[in-house]
């Protein structure tokens, strides 16, 4: 065979932060096949010590433009654990509501922006813009959906306010939360439109096999807090998540890098579907049944589809919660927080798989030790391993270096690394 | 985009990202109520994080993040030599942002905590104007859209922008909320620039001051009524110096 293929990515498009691919095929042999995070170090664990408790979750928050509820809201539980506060139950429910905000708006951001142009055969959704307004409308729906929640609940979409120490600062009030519910019922209908334009994307055939990580739900599917589980079969307490990380240093890398039972293992939509599938809504597991979607999928490609069965799950849970906050009226969403010597653990799924924050804070409430670990640096391994696997897969005769980067590309793009993020 | 059957100038738009969090270029995709107006009016001939295209010379580099590696350094002098119009787009690139409070660290032992034996190379974070002349400055954390699409207008209708000289604290009263001092809270809204129509506290949190100071802002009033609050040094230096913005921004 005389199969030799060159893909040579450097900061790659269409992703948060700054990531390079290589991938060398001589004579029909993967030969390298590398993924490599080359973001500049940023040292928010760093910075985070000597920081007050007020102070923390809203630096927390800055370590990713994106998914900033999520670090905000890992830092608060880490917090509150350390102190021992109690938050009120309708504080639990409106941060739950600004998380499926911030799932909602990530999610759509990255199906249409950043995922959907490498199906349709684009360099990006702006063309849409003029050949199909119609696509471009409907992605801004949907995704101000979910950022209108993140600002009625959180006070802002990117870098919450109202999302503090002991509960939720500035709750919205009743009428707000009745028309928010009409706003989002609306996203029912967009929801069946999108389905269908993701219906229509070709996606690659491609498994590796790999265990999947997320928290463990009980009754619901889980977000915030509880057990951390494993599919090769790990259970832990969330205070125990060191374990279930083990994170390292690559000398190629600016992130870092996890391994479990195996070399690799991934977090994220995939990985709640996979791990969760049973505790979801109705009508988000039909979706995902008639898109083909089985627990236990190994393809990554089809992590697209496990977000927008996660659109679904969330918007109906969302609808589910303004309904419920709105019947209780208006209710305490402070609790009163002492500082004092500790730590504390705040597990969170956020939209691309776990996230942990750790502090351990001084008698007066200022942070001594901080520690963070990313979904993305949870990923890393297992995006760097499924490259040389995807490599053998698809090359053949004749096939261009443009076609292998364009699967390449989009292999990483699946996961929706948050890459900046990863090197917190 | 035409309007009365007239096509505007559509300003050539670039996005390069440096070291941040990516939320200020994320807040170009957002306020979904304009964003397809919004695109229409520009031409993006760049932008990584949403698009593969590049196509070719920009009016406008935005620059978003600060600088913090020597390569960082490099690709902006390029930028810089390329570019008419070099805007600083948000806290990061204005002041350094929340990257400076890694300069109070000492850089070898901040390495050996985060990455043991296997250190990163890592400068001390600087602001986008510490190494080539900034033409315009949109400080924030995040930036505002809307004062991004009041911007984009004024550059189409060729007339100078001038941000807001009042303080945060000016639209904060506008709003007819209760001052944060008054719910026990410290907040930089007397002495920060407005424009970003007081968000923070609207939400139930004194400013944090990501805008940078307000034109002439009266420090010893400020110091004087935080102190008299019974705010500590220690709290209010923090909050100070949270975005770099007080030190790199007058």
């Amino acid at each position: 065979m005389k199969i030799n293929l060159d893909v040579d990515v450097h900061h790659l498009t269409r992703v948060e932060g700054h990531g390079n691919i290589r991938v060398s095929v001589r004579e029909g042999e993967v030969r390298e096949a590398r993924w490599d995070v080359v973001e500049t170090p940023r040292f928010f664990e760093v910075m985070l010590k000597g920081k007050h408790y007020s102070t923390a979750p809203i630096l927390a928050a800055r370590i990713c433009g994106i998914c900033s509820i999520g670090h905000c809201l890992a830092g608060l539980r880490a917090t509150e654990a350390a102190f021992g506060v109690a938050v009120p139950e309708a504080a639990h429910k409106l941060r739950l509501l600004a998380k499926h905000g911030e799932t909602l708006q990530s999610h759509f951001l990255h199906l249409f922006f950043l995922a959907a142009p490498d199906f349709l055969g684009l360099p990006s959704v702006l063309p849409l813009l003029e050949s199909r307004p119609e696509v471009v409308d409907l992605a801004r729906r949907l995704k101000a959906a979910g950022n209108r929640i993140c600002e009625v609940v959180a006070g802002r979409a990117t870098h919450p306010v109202s999302l503090q120490a002991g509960g939720v600062a500035a709750p919205p009030p009743r009428e707000t939360l009745l028309g928010l519910g009409d706003e989002l019922r609306r996203s029912l209908v967009d929801l069946g439109a999108a389905a269908e334009l993701i219906a229509t994307f070709k996606i690659p055939d491609f498994e590796r096999e790999t265990e999947f990580v997320s928290l463990k739900g009980g009754g619901e599917y889980p977000w915030i807090g509880g057990r951390l589980i494993s599919s090769d079969g790990i259970e832990r307490a969330e205070n125990d998540y060191l374990a279930m990380t083990n994170e390292y240093v690559d000398a190629r890398n600016t992130s870092k890098w996890c391994r479990l039972s195996r070399p690799s293992f991934a977090v994220g939509p995939l990985a709640r579907f996979n791990n969760h599938h049973r505790l979801l809504h109705p009508e988000a597991a039909r979706l995902a049944s008639a898109f083909g979607l089985a627990a236990v999928c190994h393809n990554p490609f089809m992590s697209h589809v496990a977000r927008l069965v996660e659109c679904v799950h969330v918007t109906y849970e969302a609808l589910r919660l303004l309904e419920e906050l709105a019947q209780a009226g208006p209710v305490e969403t402070m609790a009163p927080v002492l500082p004092r010597a500790g730590h504390g653990v705040g597990a969170v799924e956020v939209p691309r798989g776990i996230l942990y924050h750790y502090y351990e804070y001084d008698a007066e409430g200022y942070v001594a030790r901080a520690d963070c670990v990313i979904p993305t640096t949870q990923n890393n391994a297992n995006i760097h391993l499924d490259l040389p696997a995807l490599a053998k897969r698809f090359a053949r005769d004749g096939m261009s270096d443009a076609e292998l980067t364009l699967l390449c590309s989009m292999l990483v793009r699946s996961y929706d690394p948050c890459i900046s993020c990863s090197v917190h | 985009m035409k309007y009365l059957g007239i096509e505007p100038k559509r300003p050539r738009i670039a996005v390069f990202d440096f070291t941040g969090c990516e939320g200020c270029e994320l807040q170009l995709a957002n306020k979904e109520e304009t964003l397809a107006e919004f695109l229409r009016a520009v031409h993006i001939v760049d932008f990584r994080e949403i698009s593969s295209a590049d196509e070719g010379a920009c009016d406008l580099a935005l620059i978003e993040g600060a600088v913090t590696r020597a390569d960082e350094a490099d690709r902006l002098r390029a930028i810089r030599a390329r570019t008419k119009v070099l805007v600083a787009l948000g806290s990061c690139a204005c002041f350094g942002g929340v990257n400076r409070l890694k300069n109070r660290c000492d850089p070898d032992e901040a390495n050996r905590e985060v990455y043991g034996d296997k250190p990163k190379e890592t400068l001390p974070a600087r602001a986008v104007k510490e190494l080539v002349p900034v033409d315009l400055e949109i400080p924030g954390c995040p930036v505002s859209k809307a004062e991004l699409e009041r911007i984009i207008q004024h550059v189409i209708w060729e007339v100078p922008y001038k941000p807001p000289a009042y303080p945060v604290c000016l639209e904060c009263k506008q709003r007819y909320l209760v001052c944060r001092f008054e719910h026990g809270q410290l907040c930089l809204g007397s002495i920060t620039r407005g424009g970003c129509n007081a968000p923070c506290p609207a939400g139930g949190l004194g400013c944090w001051g990501c805008r940078g100071p307000a034109a002439d802002p009266n420090y010893d009033e400020f110091l004087a009524l935080a102190r008299a609050r019974g705010f500590g040094e220690r709290e209010i230096s923090e909050r100070i110096s949270f975005f770099g913005a007080f030190e790199v921004g007058l």
